[in-house]
């Protein structure tokens, strides 16, 4: 077998760098699949296909964290329309505001230092 | 998605016949894990009528070593012992249970001891279990672990009604239940306005539905049906053993209000031939409040949601009518990082009777839940007394 060139993470930092929330379908199980993988959960087809979500999506789970020191933020779960979850925050609004069921929008928050680009959200109003 | 029974295992076909805690809370100074699980064999040994001589099993767990079998075999000169360092989180314990009983079945050892050993208070939470980077969560700052149970009462919340303060009854039944427990970290009374008014950690928790930052150790020793009953104390038999392991992070858990309970739980019923009817004590890895409505709810003890209401009113407190963590639990007796010794510590201890103040009456049956990374390695253990098997 050929050796893989390029692993699942940077194809997905590659995909953010160009403003894009990627993930993958599956072929063999018929649904989406994050985080993106060499393999297919439970059936292990290695035929995922790369795919940009529109980048609309509703809030799952949410919490606002408080720390020690610095201001309270939310960190929450992500259902996007296309059937997958993830992990990031919804920004531009006061963090105890943020509500399961909520509509929220990508958007890149950018590269910093050593840091690459990660998926943020902002509210989404009858999105 | 229905897994296996785990049918290769005879009920009753092992038996915990030695119990005992390390050192426990604030640990003298450079006490290592190891020391603290040697300390806890030799205790448990010591409690079982046997000595380190007899034992050629050993099974353990820490999160300050990686190789923590091989460092217990060096530390206790035990070249020719069988070996298992399963570690999946705080459940890592009750999968011990089920591999030493396999192992005690197949002829592998005949004594077998689950050693467990944490400096975490000592040394530092962090120091004692550094989180590995991921991608996809930790650029997001979650206060893992809290955060995810946190996420996962949310939803809980959310779709059940459940309440702030029942929440807060769960970490005020534990607080009442440790003050029977003379080891218990936690001396003082608490309500319900003194868990909502504490420090907030991560909404809707603060610092009181968080379990304890402790050290501590221990160990339980396992042996064979013949050789239990020739031992100092009435064995307390192993009836059935399940797990399941539905994800490592929280982003990947399928749904944040059903845990792998609901299968690890049905795998032990199956195996002990009883349901949660029929249990007399409970001993749930309370690492936060929503563990023990989510467990309660999982294993059958009140319909999915209903949780909250459960626990209302001190149902699960001593005055209650369900002994839910008598020792204090991870809330306000010990923890150390990984707590689920302790949980099978305090059921044998009830299953034998020998608990004082908060012995249950007549306990014959225990369940044993064990939890492990956030919500994800789920491990059940039914025990059960000698009229059980």
């Amino acid at each position: 077998m050929p050796a893989e060139t390029v692993s699942p993470l940077t194809t997905y930092i590659a995909h953010l760098e160009r403003g894009e929330l990627a993930y993958q379908f599956s072929p063999s199980s018929n649904r989406a699949v994050f985080y993106p993988r060499l393999a297919c959960p439970e059936t292990g087809a290695t035929d995922l296909e790369w795919r940009v979500s529109q980048g609309i999506g509703s809030v799952y789970a949410t919490t606002v964290v408080h720390p020690q020191q610095g201001a309270p933020y939310n960190v929450a779960l992500i259902d996007m329309d296309e059937g997958f979850r993830l992990m990031s925050r919804v920004e531009d609004v006061d963090p105890t505001t943020v509500a399961i069921g909520q509509r929220v929008r990508f958007r890149v928050h950018p590269a910093e230092g050593e840091e690459p680009p990660y998926p943020v959200f902002t509210p989404a109003e009858g999105a | 998605m229905t897994g296996p029974t785990r049918s290769g295992l005879t009920r009753g076909g092992a038996a915990i016949v030695g119990a005992a805690e390390s050192d426990l809370g604030a640990v003298a100074a450079l006490m290592s894990p190891i020391d603290l699980m040697a300390q806890g064999i030799v205790r448990a040994l010591d409690d079982a009528g046997l000595t380190l001589r007899d034992v050629d099993g050993l099974f353990c767990a820490t999160t300050q070593g990686r190789t923590s079998a091989m460092s217990l075999v060096e530390y206790l000169g035990l070249p020719n012992a069988y070996t298992d360092s399963t570690i999946v989180g705080g459940s890592s314990f009750e999968i011990h249970v089920a591999h030493a009983q396999a192992a005690l079945e197949a002829g592998l050892c005949t004594v077998a001891v689950i050693a467990y050993g944490s400096t975490q208070r000592t040394i530092g939470r962090r120091a004692a279990s550094a989180r590995e980077y991921n991608p996809y969560e930790t650029p997001f700052k979650p206060f893992l672990p809290a955060s995810a149970y946190a996420m996962a009462a949310s939803r809980h919340m959310h779709e059940f009604g459940t309440t702030r303060e029942q929440l807060a009854e769960v970490a005020v039944a534990a607080r009442d239940w440790a003050l029977l427990n003379p080891a218990a970290w936690e001396k003082k009374p608490l309500t319900i306005e003194g868990v909502l008014n504490a420090r907030k950690i991560s909404d809707p928790f603060t610092v009181r539905d968080c379990c304890l930052v402790t050290d501590g150790g221990g160990a339980i020793v396992m042996t064979t049906p013949q050789r239990a009953r020739s031992l100092r104390r009435k064995p307390v038999w192993v009836l059935g053993c399940g797990q399941s392991i539905t994800h490592a992070s929280i982003s990947s858990m399928p749904d944040l209000t059903k845990t792998g309970a609901i299968e690890s739980g049905r795998q032990a019923y199956a195996a002990a031939g009883v349901t949660a009817a029929e249990i007399d004590v409970l001993a749930l890895y309370d690492a936060f409040t929503i563990n023990t409505i989510l467990f309660l709810e999982d294993l059958g003890f009140c319909p999915k949601g209903e949780g909250g209401r459960f626990v209302e009113g001190g149902r699960i407190g001593p005055k209650g009518d369900l002994a839910v963590n008598t020792n204090g639990g991870g809330l306000s007796y010990c923890h150390p990082g990984m707590y689920g010794l302790f949980l099978l510590i305090e059921a044998v201890r009830q299953v034998r009777g020998e608990c004082g103040e908060r012995q249950v009456a007549d306990a014959e049956t225990a369940i044993v839940h064990g939890n492990g990374g956030v919500l994800s390695a789920q491990a059940t253990v039914v025990l059960g007394a000698d009229a059980t098997v």
